[in-house]
C-alpha cells in the first residue's frame, strides 16, 4: 500500500513535547473514513513511518493526529510547517466497542499520551449520548504541564451527561487539582460495574494496574478493552514486526480485549 | 437525616464489623467540617483521630523550604484519612489541608486505641483494614514512582 500525500493544514502545541497536526488530502478527495480507535501509518518522507492513532471527530474529513515527540521520526514530524507534506498509510486495525457498549455505562481510562487515541471514542459516546449510560473520563498525566486538550476537557467537565476526574503524579505549586496515580479514581467514579464497559489507553504497567483495579471493582476481564503498542513496520500483517505472542498488533489490535490478552502482559519475554 | 452508625455501617471499611462493634466505633465517632484551606491536622502534631471523608477533598502535604508545601496525595469522598493514631510516637506526618470545603467523621483514635488494647478481635479487625488501605496506598506510591509516563530511555 502506497503512502497517500496529505498536507499540514494547521499545527498546534499542546504541551511541551507534544503537538496536533491537522491533515488535509492533497489531491483534495475530502472523506476519509475511520472507527474510533484506528491508527494510520505517518510517513515523514526521507525519515520513516510511524503508527499514529486518529484522534479527531469520525465524522470530520479533517484527519488530525496528537504526536509526542520522543525519538528520530515524531521529533522530525514535530519540525513540520504548514504546507509540508507527509504520507499516510491507513486507517488500520481494530476499533473500541462502541456498539457492544450501546445501552451500558462506560468508563474510559488515560494516561498520558492515552488520551489521544481515546478521544474519537468520546467523540462517538457524546454524539449518540442517549445510546449509552453513564460515560465516566479518568485522566492522569505526569503533571499538570502535561495535561492535554485542556479547554475540551474544561468543556466535557461542564457537561452534565459526563463525568471527568483529572489527576496527576506529580503536583505543581497552585496546583489545586488531584494528586495520585489514575487507578485511585477508579473508586470515585460512579458507574454500574455489572453492566460497564472499560477502554483504557496508557503504559502497559497502568493498563494492568487499571484493569485490576476495575476487576476489583466488579468488571468483568470481558468487558475491559486496551490498545496496546508495538514497533511497526507494515502495518497490514505481513512483516510480523509489531508480533505480540500469537497476535499481530497491527492487524488484531491494537484495541483488543483484555482477557484475550491479559496472559501476555506478564510474560517479559514477548 | 442519616444516623452516623448507619453511615459508618454502609462504608466498605467498616463492611461486616458486626453491630457491638458498630456501635462501639459510632460512640467515638463525630462530624465534622474543615474550611477550604483549613488544615486538618498538620505535621508532627499528635494523631489522635482518623476521618472518613463524607465530602470535598483534602491534600496531603509536605513542606519544603526549596519547593514550598508539595501535595503527595489527594483523597476525596469515601476516602480514609489518616493511621498515624494507630502506630507509636501517634504523630502526624504530613500536613491535610482542606482543598475544598470538606465533611467528614472524625473517628477518636485514642478512645480506639484503648478498646483495642482491652479487645484483640477489635485491634485485629481494624488492622487488618487498615493493613488494606495501606497496602493501597504503597502500591499507588510505587506507580508514581515509577514515573510512567516519561520518554523511555
Ligand atoms: C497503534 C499505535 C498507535 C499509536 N498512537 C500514538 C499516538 O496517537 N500518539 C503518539 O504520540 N504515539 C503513538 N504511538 C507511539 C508511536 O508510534 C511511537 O512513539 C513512535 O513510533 C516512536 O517513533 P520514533 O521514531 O519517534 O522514536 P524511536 O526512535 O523509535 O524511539 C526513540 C526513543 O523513544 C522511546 N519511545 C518510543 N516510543 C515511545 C512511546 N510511545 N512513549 C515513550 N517513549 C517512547 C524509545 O524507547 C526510544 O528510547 C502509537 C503506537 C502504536 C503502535
Ligand atoms: S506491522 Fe507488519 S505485521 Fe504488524
Amino acid at each position: 500500500m502506497v503512502p497517500r500525500p496529505y498536507i499540514v493544514k494547521r499545527i498546534r502545541k499542546d504541551t511541551v513535547d507534544t503537538f496536533t497536526l491537522e491533515l488535509g488530502p492533497k489531491d483534495g478527495r475530502s472523506h476519509f473514513s475511520f472507527a474510533p480507535g484506528q491508527f494510520n501509518m505517518i510517513y515523514i518522507y526521507g525519515v520513516g513511518e510511524v503508527p499514529i492513532s486518529i484522534c479527531g471527530e469520525p465524522s470530520n474529513s479533517t484527519l488530525v493526529h496528537t504526536t509526542r515527540a520522543v525519538g528520530s521520526v515524531t521529533k522530525a514530524m514535530s519540525k513540520l510547517r504548514r504546507g509540508d507534506i507527509v504520507g499516510i498509510r491507513g486507517p488500520f486495525g481494530t476499533s473500541w466497542p462502541v456498539e457492544q457498549a450501546r445501552t451500558r455505562d462506560v468508563v474510559v481510562v488515560a494516561g498520558g499520551i492515552g488520551l489521544p487515541p481515546l478521544r474519537p471514542a468520546l467523540y462517538h459516546l457524546l454524539a449518540h449520548r442517549d445510546a449509552y449510560g453513564k460515560v465516566v473520563l479518568l485522566y492522569g498525566t505526569r503533571t499538570p504541564d502535561d495535561i492535554l486538550f485542556k479547554e475540551e476537557l474544561e468543556n466535557w467537565r461542564a457537561r452534565f451527561d459526563l463525568e471527568v476526574f483529572v489527576t496527576v503524579d506529580r503536583g505543581t505549586p497552585g496546583w489545586r487539582g488531584n494528586v495520585g496515580v489514575v487507578t485511585t479514581l477508579i473508586t470515585k467514579a460512579g458507574f454500574d460495574p455489572t453492566n460497564t464497559i472499560a477502554m483504557i489507553v496508557g503504559p502497559e504497567v497502568m493498563m494492568r494496574f487499571t484493569a485490576l483495579e476495575l476487576m476489583k471493582r466488579g468488571v468483568k476481564a470481558e468487558a475491559i478493552y486496551v490498545s496496546m503498542e508495538r514497533n511497526m513496520k507494515c502495518g497490514i500483517g505481513l512483516c510480523g514486526h509489531c508480533q505480540f505472542g500469537p497476535l499481530f498488533t497491527c492487524k488484531d489490535g491494537p484495541v483488543f480485549r483484555y482477557d484475550q490478552i491479559k496472559d501476555l502482559l506478564v510474560k517479559w519475554e514477548i | 437525616m442519616e444516623t452516623l452508625e448507619r453511615i459508618l455501617s454502609q462504608h466498605p471499611f467498616f463492611k461486616e464489623l458486626g453491630v457491638d462493634y458498630m456501635q462501639l466505633v459510632t460512640g467515638c465517632a463525630s462530624n465534622v467540617r474543615f474550611e477550604q484551606d483549613q488544615f486538618v491536622f498538620r505535621e508532627g502534631a499528635e494523631a489522635n483521630q482518623f476521618y472518613l471523608i463524607r465530602e470535598g477533598r483534602v491534600a496531603l502535604q509536605l513542606f519544603s523550604p526549596e519547593r514550598g508545601h508539595i501535595t503527595i496525595e489527594t483523597l476525596g469522598e469515601g476516602d480514609i484519612l489518616g493511621w498515624s493514631w494507630l502506630i507509636p510516637p501517634y504523630s502526624w506526618h504530613f500536613d491535610a489541608k482542606a482543598l475544598d470545603l470538606t465533611r467528614a467523621i472524625a473517628l477518636d483514635g485514642k478512645c480506639l486505641r484503648r478498646k483495642c488494647e482491652d479487645d484483640h478481635h477489635l485491634g485485629y479487625e481494624l488492622l487488618k483494614r487498615f493493613s488494606h488501605i495501606m497496602g493501597q496506598r504503597l502500591e499507588s506510591t510505587r506507580l508514581q514512582l515509577l514515573d510512567l509516563y516519561g520518554v523511555r530511555s
